[in-house]
């Protein structure tokens, strides 16, 4: 007979312990099916714009001067949620709030300005193919901006709860993750819209 | 506590702590814990909010067999319809609205969400875990399917269901040819049952990484896992592009835009790539986890292990790999380059590679072993036989000259139906066969099992093989009628019986279930003598699953002495007992070793009224009620939020310490 085998037991961490946690490995499943979704996205304008007939964009080349401004506005959000991770895991949970505050403020600055870019286009959605693609596709992506702030608010509640210390603040990480993940994907969606146009 | 070996703990005991080993037999103090805290409520309102793989998985297997009744009823309609020349039973909208709901519902809210089903429900019990990775999650995919379900045949009474065909082409689906509400539904649809697919996928790729017993290194896993995984990894990658497809569709014919328009500059080709690139590696999805079944479930009935196993999971993969560049397949008619059409149909054909290595497979295992006649076995050597047959018929399209001869005719429905029901339904009913005593303690009638399957199997093979000939007689697909004097006659009165045949086969079935479940002899934990684990619990399983987790030691954890492989043995006795509240081990992706305690969630009806909420929305999306439509997505973001707030009990917040009352 051979013996049953025997597991030999050590001390290991309970619960939601930072990325072993399961919300770790869910986010990085969310972000990768959201970013085939954006890739998606990019296909179908590089697909039409590859085959139009009509001059591209139909207004001339966009100005980058307040889309660049706006994209290091949500890059620099960015660096604000990683620093007030890094607080929260030193234990700083004062930088860890005022990270995720300033981090909110930056964001809510990309969404006004970028609804005002909006209300500056000559065209709507359902003027032109390439105001089809152009609405649909940032639209898509503000709506990731916006679910991503309100995350972001949850966690600076939370955090002002004090539910986070040095030892247990994955939902830190995991908002951030998703959060890091809207921005990069803006840096595609800008470079599609914005910067392809001039190549 | 039972366990008094555990001499002492440290203060941080929230945070981290040494699990306790031991044995917890039935009626132990820890066992009784252990029920106490993993049973639902009874009541509705435990019914409302379980989160237990098992529960789930039974309701995803009965409501999608439901959708399968509610699609066969719809194909017998049309076979009716197509027995005799020039029948006017249907006219020609009725009978685009029933093909196209046949083909959705099949397709969509059958095939795919049965094979969900029988993998959350034996996931946890192969794996030898007490839930999989996300229990919430599950209960959430499982309620957004129903309602989408429901959502796409809300419209079918009032005679305005989908018509455009199941992938749903434009122009036909856009708004100048299709003005009422009926594509409406169907896009809306797809983009609610996309969000149950991709939860769902990702719950099953999470589970496989980190919810295995100690022990059940990565080449341990059933085949069924690893088909059920690949198919999840594809469904993540790629519903996004079927689910942008229809809501693009959906802003072409609500809002106005000119995606598909081909006045503005629109492609409608680009649809077709959209949905293929969903649509092939979505075919595999359907099929591998069912191929899954019958390589973990032959074995038992052949007396021996599967012959090559490792050949086996790396073919599982192999032909998803390929099945993502072959999407072009399903276009060569549409006028692409050449050279294009040539590499696409040379990989398609590369496809049979790995096939045939799965088949031969089964075959060697059949040969090798010593076959017990038992139905769930006729189901599965039947399996083989069709796979072979809907196989050849395939490698026969790839071939682009020959699939612009057959392409819409009803070669291709004879192709899709060997495949579907070959591969699909065969190993589904056979799998219900197999594991009905896991579910419900009783077996089923073996008289009555065997007369199912050979109804079933006659009735498919009259009603099927015949639609080859009508196909090379030129018979188009979709064809409301058609007149005598093009001699398809008596091939389809030929299938128009099988058709029928084979319904009555299924019927046999369902009341064997009925009977079975009232009178069927009681099942031991191991009525098939099998190998695998959810063989080592009861039937049907505790809510627990397993009192202590299981460690194993090899590939056939219930046969090791038997096969005697000379490694240690399994242990189903004394290992990690997890008892302190709802508890799972998470092990690491390859070689299985603890790392850590995961706290699982109570049973709560969060899932369902985000579920309902979220569907309500689409509600409001189809009807224009832009106001309810706000109204659901806020209430929808509340359950959300009471959802994902940090819990003491799941050692999600900070906790000071000496306060762990969570
Ligand atoms: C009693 C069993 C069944 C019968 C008699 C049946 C019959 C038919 C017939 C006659 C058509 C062709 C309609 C036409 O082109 O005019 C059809 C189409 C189709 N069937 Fe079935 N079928 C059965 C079961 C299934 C099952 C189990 C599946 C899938 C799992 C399935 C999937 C499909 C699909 C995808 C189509 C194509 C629909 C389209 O053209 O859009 N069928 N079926």
């Amino acid at each position: 007979m051979v013996e049953p085998v025997q597991l030999q037991s050590e001390r290991l961490p309970v619960g939601s312990a930072g990325k072993l946690s399961g919300g770790w490995w869910g986010v990085q499943t969310l972000i990768v099916t959201e970013a085939c979704l954006f890739g998606y996205l990019l296909f179908c304008y590089f697909y039409l714009a590859a085959q139009t007939e009509q001059t591209w964009p139909p207004d001339g080349l966009p100005s980058l001067l307040v889309p660049g401004a706006n994209t290091l506005i949500l890059l620099a959000s960015s660096a604000c949620v990683w620093a007030g991770e890094r607080g929260v895991h030193q234990s700083r949970t004062g930088r860890g709030i005022a990270g995720l505050t300033a981090a909110i403020v930056l964001g809510t600055a990309f969404v006004a300005i970028q609804l005002m870019e909006w209300r500056n286009k000559p065209y709507g959605m359902t003027t032109d193919l390439y105001g089809s693609l152009y609405f649909t596709i940032t639209g898509f992506h503000m709506a990731h901006v916006i679910i991503g702030l309100a995350v972001l608010l949850l966690l600076l509640v939370w955090a002002m709860l004090g539910y986070f210390d040095s030892r247990r603040y994955v939902a830190m990480t995991i908002g951030g993750a998703y959060w890091h993940f809207v921005d990069v994907v803006w840096l595609f969606v800008f470079s599609t819209l914005y910067l392809f146009p001039y190549l | 506590m039972a366990s008094a070996d555990i001499t002492e703990r440290p203060i941080d005991d929230h945070l981290a702590r040494v699990p306790e080993i031991g044995c917890a037999p039935p009626g132990s103090d820890i066992e009784v814990q252990l029920a106490r805290t993993w049973e639902s409520e009874p009541g509705w309102r435990g019914w409302l909010s379980t989160v237990d793989h098992k529960a789930i998985g039974l309701r995803y297997i009965v409501t999608a067999f439901i959708f399968l009744i509610i699609g066969g009823l719809e194909a017998l309609l049309i076979r009716i319809q197509l027995a005799r020349p020039d029948q006017t039973l249907l006219t020609p909208e009725q009978y685009n609205q029933l093909f196209t709901m046949h083909g959705v519902t099949m397709i969509f809210l059958y095939a795919l969400p049965i094979l969900s089903g029988f993998s959350n429900y034996l996931w946890p019990l192969l794996l030898g875990s007490r839930d999989m990775a996300f229990p919430r999650l599950n209960a959430f995919s499982y309620w957004i399917f129903l309602f989408a379900g429901i959502f796409m045949y809300v419209s079918f009474p009032l005679g305005q269901a989908p018509n455009g065909g199941w992938f749903n082409y434009v122009p036909f689906s856009g708004p100048t040819f299709n003005t009422g509400p009926n594509i409406d539904v169907f896009a809306l649809g797809m983009v609610l049952l996309g969000i149950s697919t991709s939860v769902g996928s990702a719950n099953f790729v999470v589970t496989l990484f980190r919810m295995r017993a100690p022990g059940m290194t990565i080449n341990r896993v059933p085949i069924l896992v690893w088909g059920t995984l690949t198919a999840s990894v594809a469904n993540l990658l790629v519903i996004p592009s079927v689910s942008l497809a229809f809501f693009l569709l959906w802003l072409d014919r609500q809002m106005g835009t000119h995606f598909f328009d081909v006045a503005n500059g629109g492609k409608p080709l680009l649809w077709q790539h959209l949905f293929w690139i969903f649509g092939h590696p979505w075919v595999y999805a359907i099929v591998l986890p069912a191929m899954g079944i019958v390589s973990d479930a032959l074995p038992t009935f052949c007396r021996r292990p599967l012959v090559g196993y490792t050949a086996m999971a790396l073919a599982t993969m192999a032909v998803m790999l390929i099945g993502f560049e072959v999407w072009i397949h399903h276009m060569f008619a549409t006028g692409l380059p050449t050279v294009a059409l040539s590499i696409f149909g040379a990989a398609s054909m590369v496809i049979s590679v790995p096939s045939s290595i799965a088949v031969f497979a089964w075959i060697a295992t059949i040969w090798l072993g010593r076959p017990v006649f038992k139905t769930p076995f006729l189901f599965f050597a039947g399996f083989v036989m069709l796979f072979v047959i809907g196989g050849l018929s395939g490698v026969m399209t790839a071939a682009v000259p020959l699939d612009w001869q057959l392409n819409e005719t009803y070669f291709i429905v004879a192709h899709l139906h060997y495949v579907l029901l070959g591969i699909n339904v065969f190993p589904v009913v056979g799998g219900i066969y197999y594991w009905f005593p896991k579910f419900t303690g009783r077996m089923m009638d073996e008289t009555l099992g065997k007369l199912s399957f050979w109804v079933m199997f006659i009735g498919f093979n009259v009603g099927f093989f015949p639609m080859h000939w009508a196909g090379l007689l030129g018979m188009p697909r979709r064809v409301y009628t058609y007149s005598s004097r093009m001699g398809w006659d008596g091939v389809n009165m030929i299938t128009s019986i099988g058709s029928f045949v084979f319904a009555i086969g299924v019927l046999i079935f369902l009341v064997n279930v009925v009977v079975s479940l009232k009178r069927g002899a009681l099942a031991g934990p191991n009525p098939w003598d099998a190998a695998t684990l959810e063989w080592a619990t009861s039937s049907p399983p505790p809510a627990y699953n397993f009192a202590v987790i299981p460690t194993v030691a090899s590939r056939h954890p219930l046969w090791e002495d038997r096969l005697d492989e000379g490694r240690g043995r399994s242990n189903f006795k004394e290992g990690l007992l997890l008892a302190e509240g709802r508890e799972a081990i998470s092990t690491s992706p390859i070689d299985a070793k603890p790392l850590a305690i995961l706290k699982m969630p109570d049973d709560t009806s969060t899932p369902f009224f985000l579920g309902l909420f979220i569907s309500l929305l689409f509600v409001g999306l189809l009807l224009h009620w832009w106001l309810f439509t706000a109204a659901t997505a806020i209430a929808g973001s509340l359950a959300l939020i009471v959802w994902l707030w940090p819990r003491k009990a799941l050692a999600q917040r900070a906790m000071p310490q000496g306060d762990n009352n969570g």
